[in-house]
């Protein structure tokens, strides 16, 4: 420790001061944010993974049950039919959402000046997803909802929407597609800006259809954007809780209860903080395989015009 | 209704008539009204009142428009009044959790910001040991699920004795955001040193550099990063949800969601609850035709980084 002082004292006289009063300005600056990060972030991630070695219910003292938590989630029905539920929406969400924000941007970008329409396009995105779970609550009413109330007087007749097994999971996925579509085409839009317009004068010159220009420059083009844009709303996607607990509360007969969903209800109404922290930390593992691919997916960010 | 010049639509190839060009145009308009649509239908349910709601159901506008279930969700007529019209007294619970909305966004996004951007800048410019292991760690932070964090901050704010109170609501938001340094430090990289150095030439610490400097020289990513901080804290459900357990604690998104299930018929009271929606779109609305521009702009440089 002493002769560590001493190298820096001695270090610090041969080079100018700069170096060495720069060193605790810098922990100065940082200081405020490693609180924040220590408290809420490293902590509670270890204490997340140690508590998931316990069996507690906030009351009594935790008690130690090894891997228990995790075998009973391996082992439990319902933690898999709750993944299963998950990976349901997330395949009704993402294809439909990925695949509507790039026409929109496409469209954005070839045919909109308007500031204007560009806003109402994000204007969902602004909501709460709280209101907008609670916005298509209202809209698809079995009894009031505007929709049923126009559906009734076509052949299709009301549908059930919420209230229905088949239909729960598609209807959370479809409005959290109205919630992100603008959002996510803005992206899209913002990686088509980077695309150099000669490209397209030249495919132009050449006689290409618009069709044969998107599909053969402005798809490739845009990969690098369309990475970030599937990985990180495929990680948000399995995180989707506020829309079921809005709207159907993991019901009817279970059919919408998501992972996080699941995990929620353990923690908070059943207070199994040992078994919900372990669930937590297996959805953690699986995002962090997505963030693997994301990495390894991003390294496709070298632009395919070099 | 000006714009960029690189966002000017490439002229189309030339065609006789262009199929195409209108079947996109026609495309566009209808995913606009889709995405208005559902926004106009909470106006036209907040307009209508309680007794006509049935009766015009399938209907895109009243025929009698009303203002009352605005007034009663704020609590500008009598209770009697309010409940004659089908309220259900939750009045003055709105203008409480507007006030706590208003509280939490702002105390989160002035202090949240400000050490942020702090601590982005001594990644970015000040030398010190162990600056990219500390780094690497809040990147790694930034891919960390929310419910994993939310049981441990919750027991932690359980034994702070700060259940049910602002402190307990602003904490983990309050002195950094990993998202919030990630975006700042990128962008003070790539600032020109020169002036920095100029000053520092001159004798001004780094203090001064950041404040007089930095910062100034940083308006746009920084009111950017407030913008995306104020739409996300606004709207944030699932933590003032675990914390605020007494309705006078309440935040808007949290206040709305009750209030659809504590009516005292059962059936959720949806002309004062659209109303109540109508009024919680408003501060956003209005902070998008403000900044519109610079919300759109902002949301293209986080998608190309």
């Amino acid at each position: 420790m002493t002769t560590q002082t001493t190298t820096q004292l001695l270090v610090a006289t041969a080079r100018p001061k700069k170096p060495q009063r720069q060193a605790w300005i810098g922990y100065l600056f940082i200081l405020p944010a490693i609180i924040g990060f220590v408290v809420f972030y490293l902590y509670p991630a270890l204490r997340g993974l140690q508590i998931s070695f316990t069996d507690w219910n906030l009351l009594s003292d935790p008690k130690n049950v090894g891997l228990a938590n995790y075998d009973e989630a391996l082992h439990d029905p319902k933690f898999w039919s709750a993944l299963w539920i998950t990976v349901k929406y997330v395949l009704w969400n993402i294809p439909l959402q990925t695949l509507l924000s790039i026409l929109l941007a496409v469209a954005m970008d070839r045919l909109v000046k308007s500031m204007f329409i560009k806003g109402l396009i994000i204007l969902p995105y602004l909501l709460s997803s709280v209101l907008v779970a609670m916005i298509f609550l209202w809209m698809l009413d079995p009894l009031l909802g505007i929709i049923n109330q126009w559906l009734d007087a076509t052949p299709i007749g009301k549908q059930a929407f919420f209230t229905s097994t088949d239909q729960a999971i598609p209807t959370i996925a479809l409005i959290n597609v109205w919630k992100y579509m603008g959002f996510n085409a803005l992206l899209f839009y913002a990686g088509l800006q980077a695309i150099p317009r000669t490209v397209y004068e030249a495919a132009s010159i050449d006689g290409a259809t618009e069709w044969t220009v998107f599909w053969k420059i402005t798809l490739p083009l845009l990969r690098p954007v369309s990475v970030f844009v599937l990985v990180t709303s495929l990680i948000g996607s399995f995180q989707i809780f506020d829309t079921v607990a809005v709207t159907t509360q993991g019901g009817p007969v279970d059919s919408t209860k998501v992972l996080v969903y699941y995990i929620y209800q353990n923690a908070f109404s059943f207070f199994r903080m040992g078994y919900a922290t372990a669930m937590s930390m297996l959805l953690f593992g699986l995002l962090v395989v997505f963030t693997l691919l994301q990495l390894k997916f991003l390294r496709a960010n070298e632009s395919d015009l070099d | 209704m000006t714009t960029l010049p690189s966002t000017d639509p490439i002229p189309a190839s030339r065609k006789p008539f262009p199929f195409g060009r209108a079947l996109a145009w026609a495309g566009l308009l209808l995913i606009v009204l889709i995405s208005v649509f559902p926004i106009f239908i909470v106006l036209k349910t907040a307009l209508t009142s309680n007794k006509q709601l049935y009766a015009e159901a399938a209907s895109l506008w009243p025929s009698k428009p009303t203002l009352i279930n605005f007034e009663r969700v704020l609590g500008m007529v009598s209770p009697e009044q309010a409940q004659a019209a089908g309220g259900s007294g939750s009045s003055v619970s709105f203008l409480t959790s507007t006030k706590n909305s208003v509280i939490f966004t702002a105390l989160i996004v002035v202090f949240q910001t400000l050490f942020s951007s702090m601590a982005a800048y001594a990644f970015a410019r000040l030398k010190f040991p162990g600056r990219d292991t500390i780094f690497t760690a809040f990147l790694i932070a930034l891919m960390i699920p929310g419910i994993v964090l939310s049981i441990p901050n919750f027991i932690t704010i359980k034994n702070l004795g700060w259940l049910n109170s602002m402190p307990g609501m602003v904490a983990p938001f309050f002195l950094m955001s990993p998202f919030a340094v990630f975006f700042l430090r990128q962008f003070f990289l790539s600032l020109p040193k020169e002036t920095e150095e100029a000053a520092f030439l001159d004798g001004a610490s780094p203090f001064t550099i950041f404040w007089r400097i930095t910062l100034p020289m940083s308006q746009g990513p920084i009111i950017t990063l407030a913008i995306l901080t104020t739409i996300g804290m606004w709207n944030e459900f699932l933590w003032p949800f675990l914390i605020a357990k007494d309705e006078a604690s309440y935040t808007l998104p949290v206040a709305l969601q009750v209030f659809k299930t504590q009516t005292p018929q059962g059936t959720p009271d949806w002309t004062g609850l659209m109303a109540g929606t109508f009024i919680a779109i408003i501060p956003v609305f209005l902070l998008l035709i403000a900044l519109g521009r610079r919300v759109v702009e902002s949301l293209a440089f986080s998608g190309t980084k």
